[in-house]
C-alpha cells in the first residue's frame, strides 16, 4: 500500500486536536505535558496511519462562530421538538425518507453535513450514497410534500453554511454563483 | 445575607440547578420517546437529540459546580466526542433497521430510498427475496 503522504500543514489540525485531548485528559496544560503530548500525537499519527482527511484548505472563523451558536440553538429546539412529539403524537407520528443531493463531493463536507443534520430538528441520516453524494434522510413529522421540501432545503442550507466555513475555494465560488443567480 | 456571596455563589448554584433539572428532563424525553414512538427510526430520533442536549446541560452544570478551570477542557472533549459518535451510531442503527425492514411503511409519507435499494439489490444479486425473484 503506497499512500500519498500528506504535508505537515494538512496534518497539523489533527495533531493539535490530539494534543488538546491529551492535555484535557490529564487536566494539565503545562508546557512540558503539552510537549510530551505532541510527541505522542506525532508517534500515533505515524503508527496508526489513517487515510488523510482532505481539508478544504481554508477555515472561516467569522462564519464558524455564528454557525456553532445556531447549531446549539437548533439542538435545543430539536430536543424540545422530540419531547413534544413524544408526548403529543407518540405512535401516530408520520415521517418520511427523503433523498437530498448535496453540492459537495468531499468526504469531509458530506460527513460534516450528515453529522449536523442528525443533530438538528427532525432529521436523521439513514443512508449515504458516496458516488453521487446524496444523503437519504429520515425526517420525523414530515407529513406531506411541503414538509419534505422544507427538510431538503434545510439540509442544503446546512451544507451551504459548512461550505462557507471550510469548503474549498471552488465549492465556495460555485455556491456564490448559485446564490447570485 | 452577605451581598457578595449572594451575587456569585447563588447565581452559579441557580444556573447549575436549572441546567441539571432540564438536563434530567431531556433524558426523560429520550426515555418517553423510546416508549412512545412507533418504529426504530423515530426511536433513534428520541435517542440522539435530547441525549446530546441533556449531556451538555449536565456537563455544564458539573463544570459550574467544580469551580475549577481545569475541568472545562475535559467536559468539552467529552461533549465533542458525544457529538461525533452519536450521529454515527444513529446512522448505523438506522441503516441496519431500514435494510432489515424494521419500519412501518404506512407511517412514511414518502420513501425515496426504497426504489434505490431495490435497484441496488437487484443489480448486485443479494438482498431481499423480491429483488432475487425479479432477477430470476
Amino acid at each position: 500500500m503506497n499512500r500519498k503522504r500528506i504535508s505537515l500543514r494538512q496534518e497539523l489540525p489533527l495533531l493539535v486536536w490530539l494534543v488538546i485531548v491529551w492535555g484535557a485528559l490529564w487536566q494539565n496544560f503545562s508546557p512540558g505535558n503539552l510537549l510530551f503530548g505532541a510527541l505522542i500525537a506525532v508517534v500515533v499519527a505515524r503508527l496508526f496511519y489513517l487515510p488523510p482527511v482532505e481539508l478544504g484548505g481554508r477555515f472561516n472563523l467569522l462564519r464558524a462562530v455564528p454557525f456553532a451558536l445556531l447549531f446549539v440553538a437548533k439542538v435545543v429546539t430539536a430536543s424540545f421538538q422530540v419531547l413534544y412529539l413524544a408526548l403529543a403524537r407518540g405512535p401516530q407520528v408520520i415521517s418520511a425518507v427523503v433523498a437530498v443531493p448535496l453540492r459537495s463531493h468531499s468526504d469531509l463536507l458530506v460527513t460534516a453535513t450528515g453529522h449536523v443534520t442528525a443533530l438538528i430538528p427532525g432529521s436523521l441520516v439513514v443512508e449515504v450514497d458516496r458516488s453521487t453524494s446524496t444523503l437519504y434522510i429520515h425526517g420525523i413529522n414530515v407529513r406531506n410534500a411541503d414538509d419534505a421540501a422544507r427538510l431538503r432545503k434545510d439540509v442544503r442550507d446546512t451544507e451551504a453554511g459548512l461550505i462557507r466555513i471550510m469548503g474549498t475555494q471552488a465549492e465556495l465560488s460555485a455556491l456564490n454563483q448559485e446564490a447570485g443567480s | 445575607m452577605n451581598p457578595e456571596t449572594f451575587s456569585a455563589d447563588t447565581v452559579i448554584d441557580a444556573v447549575s440547578a436549572v441546567f441539571m433539572v432540564v438536563g434530567a428532563l431531556m433524558s426523560l424525553a429520550a426515555a418517553v420517546g423510546l416508549l412512545r414512538f412507533p418504529d426504530l427510526m423515530t426511536r433513534m430520533h428520541a435517542a440522539t437529540k435530547p441525549q446530546v442536549l441533556g449531556l451538555f446541560l449536565l456537563l455544564f452544570a458539573l463544570g459550574l459546580q467544580m469551580r475549577s478551570w481545569w475541568v472545562w477542557p475535559v467536559l468539552g472533549v467529552a461533549w465533542i466526542f458525544q457529538l461525533l459518535t452519536v450521529p454515527v451510531s444513529a446512522h448505523m442503527v438506522g441503516r441496519a433497521g431500514y435494510r432489515t425492514k424494521h419500519l412501518h411503511p404506512e407511517l412514511l409519507s414518502t420513501d425515496e430510498l426504497e426504489a434505490v435499494v431495490q435497484q441496488a439489490a437487484g443489480k448486485r444479486g443479494f438482498g431481499d427475496d423480491d429483488a432475487a425473484t425479479d432477477r430470476r
